[in-house]
């Protein structure tokens, strides 16, 4: 099957996709359940900005990661200052990338589930005594959970599949930023490479596939009013 | 006084204005549908806020506009039964009556009353719409109120489904002795229940 380079890469590219993932989880909610249910100036553009890397070419969101975590750049300085260290030519700088890539995808989703929240079920616990933050953990997130969980899972498959952003901002180390398509680009490059491309795009077709699948299952369980719980 | 109520308030194109006093027992809000009564029941509750007016309900102030009063929903200890059941999907039965329920409360008398002890483990979805209402009932009994607002809760249920949730009213009304106000536009169901009646007309257009 895969020889032990390959397996590193595999491994290499679920550390950066669930890395990206996890951190992103909160702050992608944070930003769905702002844009459902906040009414305040700016929204649309917060919107917008949002949705930005979904659009922009990839090699330009990297382009731009790249200005802010360079030594000197407004995130790269404090990193720096504070750390010691930088994220560029790291696996925490593809981390990044395939961060600021999924996120998209994931408020998408996230804001569509929490929008479809029967707000009358939430007027219902507040008759019966649940304040604002009772009302969230025990009503909204547990229903919004299977959206959120969709979302989140098309955001780790996006992950893997980072390539124009992650190769611009962090460039293609092995080992450190060599992900599954990067790794892929550059047996393309090489004569004799074609077996091991054939191997890495057979393994990132079927992770694909049974991230699309599972995240099928889970936005279908939103749409028939279930849960996952 | 039970309910020492009196409101305005503008919603889209009609004027919603109510005042009412009641002392004990069940007081019907009676009327054609569209009159507003759903939404004299929310401003009691606290989820609609009215335009003017004063709400108080067992000598308790719960809104003064005048004198900037809005005690928040969940500190107004309403029972509320909502039209349609409104039961939570992702809870069984038994999570659903004890979601308000403070934590010394026991399930026996309600459940006893409302006869539903043999659904207690089922999920919201599997019941019938006079079981769900009955749940419904339940958890507001049990989550300690001072007093009980019903929108309609005979409405979509066939004939032996009402009697049971009938008798089942007149046992909170005459037994457990909270002040009611109930929302319904059967005058049989009005002039069964209620120990007296309110009248909500037509709301008059609002002026342009």
């Amino acid at each position: 099957m895969l020889t032990p380079e390959e397996w590193a890469i595999v491994g290499l590219s679920l550390k950066v996709g669930g890395t990206a993932i996890v951190v992103t989880l909160p702050i992608a909610f944070a930003l769905a359940w702002l844009l459902a249910r906040v009414r305040f100036p700016g929204k649309v553009l917060l919107d917008a900005v949002v949705h930005l890397p979904l659009v922009v070419p990839p090699v330009v969101t990297g382009w731009a990661l790249l200005l802010a975590f360079a030594p000197a750049g407004p995130l790269g300085a404090p990193l720096l200052r504070l750390f010691g260290a930088s994220v560029l030519f790291r696996w925490t700088g593809a981390a990044i990338a395939a961060a600021v890539m999924a996120l998209p995808l994931m408020v998408r989703a996230m804001r569509l589930s929490i929008e479809a929240v029967d707000r009358r079920l939430e007027s219902a616990a507040r008759t019966l005594g649940a304040g604002p933050g009772r009302v969230f953990w025990t009503i909204t997130l547990p229903l919004s959970l299977p959206g959120v969980l969709a979302g989140a899972v098309l955001g780790f498959a996006r992950s893997i599949g980072e390539f124009g952003a992650t190769i611009t901002f962090v460039s293609n180390v092995p080992g450190q930023t060599q992900t599954l398509p990067l790794a892929i680009y550059s047996a393309l490059q090489q004569p004799g490479g074609d077996a091991m491309v054939w191997r890495l795009s057979g393994i990132a077709i079927l992770l694909s596939l049974v991230a699309l699948i599972l995240s099928e299952s889970l936005a279908r369980r939103v749409r028939r009013g279930l849960h996952v719980l | 006084m039970s309910f020492d109520i009196a409101i305005e308030r503008r919603l889209g194109d009609t004027d919603i204005a109510l005042a009412l006093t009641a002392g004990a027992g069940l007081t019907v809000l009676f009327g054609p549908s569209g009159a507003g009564k759903t939404s004299v029941l929310n401003m009691v509750a606290g989820l609609l806020r009215p335009d003017r007016g004063r709400i108080a309900v067992g000598g308790r102030l719960l809104f003064d506009a005048a004198a900037g009063i809005d005690v928040p929903t969940q500190a107004r200890r309403a029972g509320y039964v909502f039209q349609e059941p409104r039961l939570f999907p992702h809870r069984r039965v038994r999570a659903n009556l004890m979601y308000g329920a403070p934590a010394t409360a026991t399930l026996d008398d309600v459940v006893a009353m409302l006869g539903i002890g043999q659904l207690l483990d089922r999920w919201p979805r599997t019941l019938s719409g006079g079981e769900a209402r009955r749940v419904a009932i339940g958890r507001a009994l049990l989550s300690d109120p001072a007093f009980l607002l019903l929108d309609e809760p005979l409405s979509s249920l066939d004939r032996p489904r009402r009697e049971e949730i009938m008798v089942a009213i007149e046992r909170v009304r005459d037994d457990v002795g909270l002040p009611i106000l109930m929302v319904t536009h059967d005058p049989e169901e009005a002039s069964r229940l209620a120990t007296r009646i309110v009248r909500i007309d037509d709301p008059s257009p609002a002026c342009p």
